[in-house]
């Protein structure tokens, strides 16, 4: 009974935007608003509170500004996909979303060498303010970045076979979305004393 | 079956619990609505019984000692706002009406659709769940207010709170995925030759409330992650002696709070436009100004927050500035009851039942809006703050929101979603019980909070002091008005049950309305219209001169 066929209200275009691609710019504005509302409460906070730099002083500017890179270059793969894929390749679409996200695997493989030796040092969500920011931001990052994954495969593995090609363009953007996101975190969280 | 090909009859499963249909999901939303109303009303029971007859055993729950007591008025508010005026407003009805009101054979994403409800279902289950676990529900007011809400030690529910926690940041994903669909499902899928201000004002409201949820509920969304956090992890968000804030989570919570109100307003209003203009066979008049007015009221909506923090300690020059766009709000609301009276003005009228609910809809909110001047007003507030007239004062806007205008919307597309009648004059004693009894609940606490009782007094055997025995006659009034209310509601139930096989039969358009729900059977069958329509006017098209028929429905070609 699971009916594969789409429905007609999803083949309109109204607005000339395809519909695909018009809810993943509304998925990702409600993930602004999210974002939005911790980073203005993190920065509120971080311009009460300046006895906060001693801790930011420990976070790895050098592995944050290493992931920065890898962030980027996995966002230029993800547009190479979206070419491949306007140009009707799937398989190399398919091949480039794997590659995008293996950017992300490096980047959260890092991550996790990072919070390991904050953990060792005896910095943990609980130590204080800066700590708390700084966990449930990069983990929400974090987490974003796991789905973005996830999804990526999903959606190579259809591309791979020539098979839902609109989607490489909308998992492009989202992880696009989650790149920018990045771009705030990390002079936020590493660079500001 | 249809011509259709279907490999096979769904099973029960996969009809009621896996369908990607959108009327079918209404349903789920709808019945689900309506289960968690009778769990909130019996709540209301259980604690206006301890408020009107003190310390005795209450009928059907025993004795309300104080945690009980907070845990139950904590469900109540939380239930009746999240998990009943959303699902039923928004979800069943946006669900139902949007694919069927600008032509379309269903949501623009289905499954999306369904993982909605099933998120929504989970996030009951785990509310529900709250109530057997350690402790009892959670009992920190519905606003969950740090540092009540965030240590087990002081709300005394530490489990409950940290289940309340995750079940409304569940609601919050499931009503995201929801109102992003409807959204683009609106832009998107629409007939051709339906443009802008074609649209009916039903489904504008639901698309604006959907947006404003989703522009307002993503900051709550990370606070709810931290003061899950304070509560499991021992951060110190919130934790003042930690370089923490409590005030941080009310002005998040109320960020997302206030406008709230407006997302739940606004549908309701648009129920209300459709009824009254069906019924008064007029013209809607104003339907721009209509929809300005609603997006002027979006806008407005979240800047009014912090009129929530008045007492809680805010700098004075912004209090100031928030009196003044409070009172603001209510200029384009107003506006929209003006309209809707000129549109009654010179009309045919005939007060059915659902014209009724419509009818008291603008009638009790004015009441509700114009009590709100009190509170909204900085100087005022601080007397009236936490007493019985702010719980009034909302009850009067809730109430006409999600009762009220929801019976308007029930009795007038109860035809189209069942395809029968419901009884007419079952409808109108149900009517004036309700709306009589909630008159009589709340006018007595009105009078009791500018007297001064407080809010959240579980007994006064504990504070002699505010005791005044001589108001006990007003809280017992109140009482004895809501056993009525409740009463009255049996009838409904009966009605309403009675007539999905016993109604008579409504055919495709018993109110002859112009929109295009009409146009199909009722119920409307799968995939919803037979050859998808093309529209040709706007939605309200009623009494016009020199046509053989009052209205003129929007796909007639003629």
């Amino acid at each position: 009974m699971s009916t594969s066929a789409k429905p007609v209200a999803n083949e309109r275009s109204v607005t000339g935007i395809p519909t695909a691609r018009l809810i993943t710019w509304w998925v990702i504005a409600s993930e602004i608003v999210i974002f939005g509302g911790l980073l203005s409460v993190y920065i509120m906070h971080r311009l009460g509170h300046p006895e906060w730099a001693a801790a930011a002083s420990h976070t790895n500017t050098l592995a944050g500004a290493f992931n920065t890179f890898v962030l980027l270059t996995s966002s230029l793969f993800a547009v190479l996909a979206h070419k491949a894929a306007d140009a009707h390749d799937g398989p190399r679409a398919a091949k480039l979303l794997r590659l995008t996200s293996l950017g992300g695997l490096i980047f959260l493989t890092i991550k996790g060498f990072e919070w390991t030796h904050d953990i060792h040092e005896g910095y943990v969500i609980s130590s204080g303010g800066f700590w708390s920011y700084y966990y449930v931001l990069a983990g929400l990052h974090g987490l974003h970045v796991l789905a973005g994954m996830i999804i990526m495969l999903i959606v190579a593995a259809d591309a791979a076979k020539n098979q839902e090609l609109q989607r490489v363009e909308c998992i492009g953007l989202y992880w696009h979305f989650v790149d920018i996101v990045w771009i705030f975190l990390f002079p936020l969280l590493y660079i500001a004393r | 079956m249809s011509t259709q090909v279907h490999h096979a009859e769904p099973g029960i499963f996969q009809k009621y619990f896996w369908s990607t249909d959108h009327k079918m999901i209404a349903m789920q939303y709808m019945f689900t609505g309506m289960a968690m109303a009778l769990i909130g009303g019996f709540l209301a029971y259980v604690f206006r019984m301890q408020l009107g007859f003190p310390n005795k055993s209450v009928p059907g729950f025993g004795i309300v000692t104080p945690g009980k007591y907070n845990a139950v008025v904590t469900m109540h508010g939380s239930i009746m706002i999240f998990w009943v005026a959303m699902p039923i407003l928004i979800a069943a009805f946006g669900n139902f009406l949007i694919p069927l009101m600008i032509g379309a054979d269903d949501m623009a994403f289905p499954r999306i659709n369904r993982l909605s409800y099933q998120i929504f279902l989970v996030s009951i289950l785990v509310l529900l769940a709250s109530f057997f676990v350690k402790g009892g529900a959670f009992g920190g007011a519905w606003t969950a207010y740090p540092p009540l809400s965030a240590s087990g030690a002081y709300n005394l529910t530490p489990a409950g709170a940290t289940l309340w926690l995750v079940a409304v940041a569940l609601e919050f994903m499931a009503f995201l995925l929801g109102g992003i669909n409807f959204t683009v499902t609106t832009m998107n899928s629409r007939a051709p030759g339906m443009k802008m201000y074609d649209i009916p004002m039903i489904v504008w409201m639901i698309v604006l409330a959907s947006v404003i949820f989703m522009a307002s509920v993503g900051p709550l969304i990370a606070g709810a992650v931290m003061l899950l956090f304070d509560q499991t992890l021992s951060t110190g968000f919130y934790d003042p002696t930690r370089g923490g804030d409590p005030l941080l989570w009310e002005h998040l919570f109320w960020f997302f709070g206030h406008p709230e109100v407006y997302v739940v307003l606004l549908p309701a209003m648009g129920i209300v436009a459709e009824v009254i203009t069906v019924f008064a066979r007029k013209k809607m008049f104003g339907y721009k100004t209509i929809l300005y007015t609603a997006w002027a009221t979006g806008v407005l909506s979240f800047v009014v927050w912090a009129h929530h923090q008045f007492v809680a300690g805010i700098d004075p020059r912004m209090a100031n500035i928030f009196t003044v766009t409070t009172l603001l709000i209510s200029v384009p609301i107003t506006e929209m009851v003006f309209l809707y009276i000129a549109t009654l003005y010179g009309g045919s009228i005939s007060l059915t039942t659902p014209m009724l609910w419509a009818l008291a809809f603008v009638a009790e909110f004015m009441i509700g809006g114009v009590t709100g001047i009190f509170l909204g007003a900085s100087g005022t507030d601080i007397y009236l703050h936490d007493t019985y007239f702010v719980i009034a004062h909302f009850h009067y806007t809730f109430v006409p929101i999600a009762i009220i205008s929801v019976f308007a919307g029930v009795t007038f597309w109860y035809p189209k979603m069942f395809g029968r009648m419901l009884n007419d004059t079952l409808g109108k004693i149900h009517f004036w019980g309700t709306v009589i009894a909630f008159n009589v609940i709340f006018i007595p606490l009105f009078m009791t909070g500018v007297a001064g009782d407080q809010r959240r007094v579980y007994s006064y055997a504990q504070f002699a002091e505010q005791a005044r025995p001589e108001l006990q006659h007003l809280r017992t009034t109140s009482t004895i008005a809501l056993l009525v209310m409740l009463s009255f509601q049996v009838i409904f139930l009966i009605n309403f049950f009675w007539s999905l096989r016993n109604g008579k039969r409504a055919g495709a358009n018993p109110w002859r309305s112009t929109t295009l729900e009409w146009t199909v059977p009722s119920p409307p069958p799968h995939g919803n219209f037979a050859e998808l329509p093309t529209v040709y006017r706007g939605p309200y098209e009623y009494g016009l001169p020199g046509r053989a028929e009052d209205y003129w429905p929007q796909n007639d070609p003629s």
